[in-house]
Order: C-alpha cells, then structure tokens, then sequence
C-alpha cells in the first residue's frame, strides 16, 4: 500500500533548508563541492548546487560517481544495475565534499562512495547530505543533512522520484505486505 | 544481464546482453581515465590465462583488466608446461581448477575447445579465439569503438574486408553486427571467401572498389602471411593492389567512414600506413576499448552464480 510522504512542494522546501545549513555548517561556499551518488543522488546535487549559488552566488562544482564497482554485493545480487557515468572533473584534494543521495538506508552505499571518492583524491572533509534517512543503519554512518527522517520496516521500500521538469516530484513509501 | 556463467560467443547471446555489455564497458572507460586505474570489485578472484596461440593485444589485454580490477591474474605458459609432456586439455583445466582459479581465458587452434571446457568446468571460461569459429571480445570491442562514433547500428553499412574463410573474427562480428541491426557485406578475394556465407545475411564482394562504396565503417582484417605459400593469392603485393585499403579507395566510403583493424597489422598488404595513421583510423582506440570491454565481460561475468 503506497503512502505519500512529500510532493514537490515539500522537496523544494526541504532542499532550501538543507541548502542554507550547508551553507551554514561550511561558513560559506568556498573549498565546497558536491558529489552526485549515481542514480538518485545526480538530480538533487544539482538541484541543491543551483540553490546554493541562489543564496551565495558564485559557482559551486558539482560531480558525479558511479560506486557500482565498490559495492561490496556483487557476488551476491541476482543482476548487476546497470553501470552509469562517473564524472568528477575537477580536483577533490582539500576540498570539502558533501556526497549526496537520495535515501540513506543500511549506509553501504556510501561507503562505497567513499572508498570511490579516495580513489580521486584526498578531501579535506566529506560530508553526506540525504532527502530522506530511513533507518537500519549497518555501518557507523550517519547524514550531516538530512531532508526528512521516516522510520521504516527493513522490508519497505521507499522510491524517491525526481524529474528535471520537477513535475512528477515526490517520496512514496511501499510497506511491505 | 548475462545469464551464462561462460562468454563462448556472439552467437550464444541476445542483443540486451550485447548492449549491456557495451553500457558496462563505458563505465570502465572512465576508470581508465583516472590517476588511480583500479576499481575493486574482483578482489580475490583468480583470472588465468591459457593461450595454446600467440598473441599480442587479447592476452596483454586480458591481463591488465584482471588486474585492474583488482584481480590476480596467472598467466599458463602452455610452451613450458606438462602439455608438452601429453597432458590432455582436459586434465589441464581442471588442474586449473583445482588451484582455485575463477576465470579460464582460453585461446586455442581447435574450433569448440571453449564449449567443450565450460561443459567440465564450475569456473567461468571465456573464448579469446577458437580455431576459425569465433573471437567475441573482438566483436564487442569493435562494436564498443562503432557506438563511439555512431549513432546507432541500425541501418549502419560495415565493410570487412580480408581472409574472410579463416577468420574467426569476422564470423564474431557478422554475428553481433547482424543481432543489432547493421547491414554486413564481406569484401574478399574468391578463394578466401567460405562457401554459404551468405546464409549469415550478408552481401559478398570480390571487387573491393565495388564493396567499399557509401560503407560507414571498413573492417580489414590481417592476412595471414602463410596464405601466399599455399596458393590462395599469387603474391602480396597483388593481394594490396587489389584488396589493400588505400587513400583512393577510402575516398569512395562516405566521408566520415571509419577504418578499422583488429591488430596486428601487415603495413602495405591489407592496409596502406597513410590510412592506418590517418585521421579516421580508430585502430589504436580499438585496442584502448578492448581492455574497457574485457573488463566489462570480466566484472558481470563475476556476477552470474556458478
């Protein structure tokens, strides 16, 4: 049985609070650049670069990584996703880097990305920025930022769709049945 | 999504799993791009290679994508092993097996040597060239390189050009390029042209004026030397004049034609060097793309249960 949990209204609000804290927690923009976590994490990362240059002004750079080859389920998952771009063209080395995704969960997916972001350099700070945390944390991983808290069964699901027109904006939650 | 656990050829697979291959492959493009070339997901798996063949490219390439994929990699020198005693092929993988290895990368001179392992074997084997049957991480490399520049495979007029009877890589690429959708047509002289080839769907040609018009891609393929000594060609130089791909004959493809080769070349026998070194000759990109497909093959190999 499906839930609504946020329109798109409820996302843009989100996405501005979340983009005033980084602003916040960083004082400012400098040495700050955002990493999209393909596929989920691609859209937002841009949504939320363009709301921080809104509030700053400037240009923030904005990147995104793939982690498929740093899961740690590939010997174990029924099929491979399918294997997106990695498009980091700027240097991270003493940069401040917030990862972000759309939904964090047992948290191996941004280890992942972490052991990906080493593999390009050396941040000065990572930090991880989330629309929605819900729960079941397996990792001592926890988001600096986080759009909306939503306790969950480990059985649910919970889909997070995001269009570039921004029409079809929203989070649904699937419980299991 | 591969379903075999083996990669034995073009023929045992859809088109999906062809175009996923191919999508997989651009991801470890970009890693190849990186200061750090090394991603991890096959560490601790055991890649070996068994080439009863020489070569140059598919082993060296077969090596580093092990590698870069974290894997370790053996490679089986057949010269100095107990093959030479009489050991059978048989015998040998499974010895190979039995040392925990998880990839056989095989090449041999027999037809069907890969299908006749993966009936025996739990590990994964993957064909890098069967007698003249076939070479399938030559055909996805090559139609890797084709999607780089192409737009799509559809409708697309590919040229190969050469000893077509003795080449397994142009049966793996008449397969793949048919599967997607390409119009083949085969340029080569009439004693190198096997008989019933038309059956696979493609058009023959023994003129290669004539074969390489309005072509999108040309495909020349190495001609073995040992061809002038067994009386299929009266000698090279005549084979070039008639069959080398030259500047002229490049101008009567379309203009933006791609000219390829699977490697090694023989400079001034198949291929003049001014196209080989020329502006739309992707011969070295091929070679680039084939460690990016390899190990594309390896990484959703490793993902099918065994």
């Amino acid at each position: 049985m499906p839930k609504a949990i946020m329109d798109s209204s409820d996302i843009n609000r989100v996405m501005r609070r979340m983009a005033h804290e980084i602003i916040e927690k960083n004082k400012g923009m400098e040495n700050l650049c955002l990493v999209g976590i393909q596929k989920g994490g691609v859209i937002l990362a841009e949504r939320l670069a363009s709301q921080i240059e809104s509030i700053e002004g400037g240009h923030i750079e904005v990147g995104k990584l793939d982690i498929s080859f740093y899961r740690d389920d590939i010997h174990t998952k029924e099929d491979h996703p399918v294997v997106k771009r990695t498009e980091i063209p700027f240097t991270i080395d003493n940069k401040t880097v917030v990862l972000v995704d759309d939904v964090l969960f047992t948290g191996r997916s941004i280890r992942a990305a972490m052991d990906a972001l080493v593999d390009f350099g050396r941040p000065a700070y990572i930090q991880l920025a989330v629309l929605i945390d819900r729960g079941h944390r397996e990792l001592p991983i926890r988001a600096d930022y986080a759009g909306k808290n939503i306790p969950t069964s480990f059985d649910a699901r919970v889909e997070v769709t995001l269009d570039e027109e921004r029409v079809k904006d929203r989070v649904v939650l699937f419980s299991e049945t | 999504m591969i379903k075999s656990k083996d990669l034995l050829g073009i023929k045992e697979l859809t088109s999906e799993e062809i175009y996923h291959i191919l999508d997989t492959a651009s991801g470890f493009r970009d890693v190849l791009k990186r200061d750090i070339k090394k991603v991890p997901p096959l560490r601790g798996k055991t890649v070996v290679s068994l080439f009863f063949e020489p070569s140059t490219r598919t082993k060296t390439s077969f090596a580093l994508a092990a590698k870069r994929l974290s894997a370790d990699f053996v490679n089986f020198s057949v010269s100095t092993s107990s093959v030479v005693k009489g050991e059978s092929i048989r015998d040998t993988a499974l010895t190979i097996q039995a040392l925990g290895a998880d990839f056989v990368v095989i090449r041999h001179g027999s037809s069907g040597v890969p299908h006749f392992l993966s009936s025996i074997l739990d590990m994964s084997v993957i064909n890098a060239g069967d007698g003249a049957n076939e070479h399938p991480t030559q055909a996805l490399l090559d139609l890797f390189t084709i999607q780089s520049h192409k737009k799509s495979f559809k409708g697309l007029n590919v040229a190969i050009v050469g000893d077509i009877a003795h080449s397994r890589v142009a049966k793996s690429n008449i397969y793949a390029l048919k599967k997607l959708g390409a119009e083949v047509r085969l340029i080569c002289p009439p004693t190198l042209t096997p008989a019933g080839i038309e059956k696979l769907g493609v058009e023959v040609f023994h003129s290669m004026d004539e074969g390489v018009k309005k072509t999108d891609v040309i495909m020349t393929l190495r001609l073995q030397l040992e061809r002038q000594s067994k009386g299929f060609l009266p000698s090279l130089k005549e084979y070039y004049k008639l069959y080398g791909l030259t500047t002229e004959r490049l101008k009567l493809a379309k203009h933006n034609a791609m000219v390829m080769h699977p490697g090694p070349m023989n400079r001034g026998v198949e291929i003049g060097s001014a196209v080989a070194d020329g502006p739309q000759s992707v011969i070295l990109e091929q070679v680039t793309n084939g460690l990016a497909v390899r190990m594309a093959v390896l990484y959703l190999l490793a993902g099918v249960k065994k």
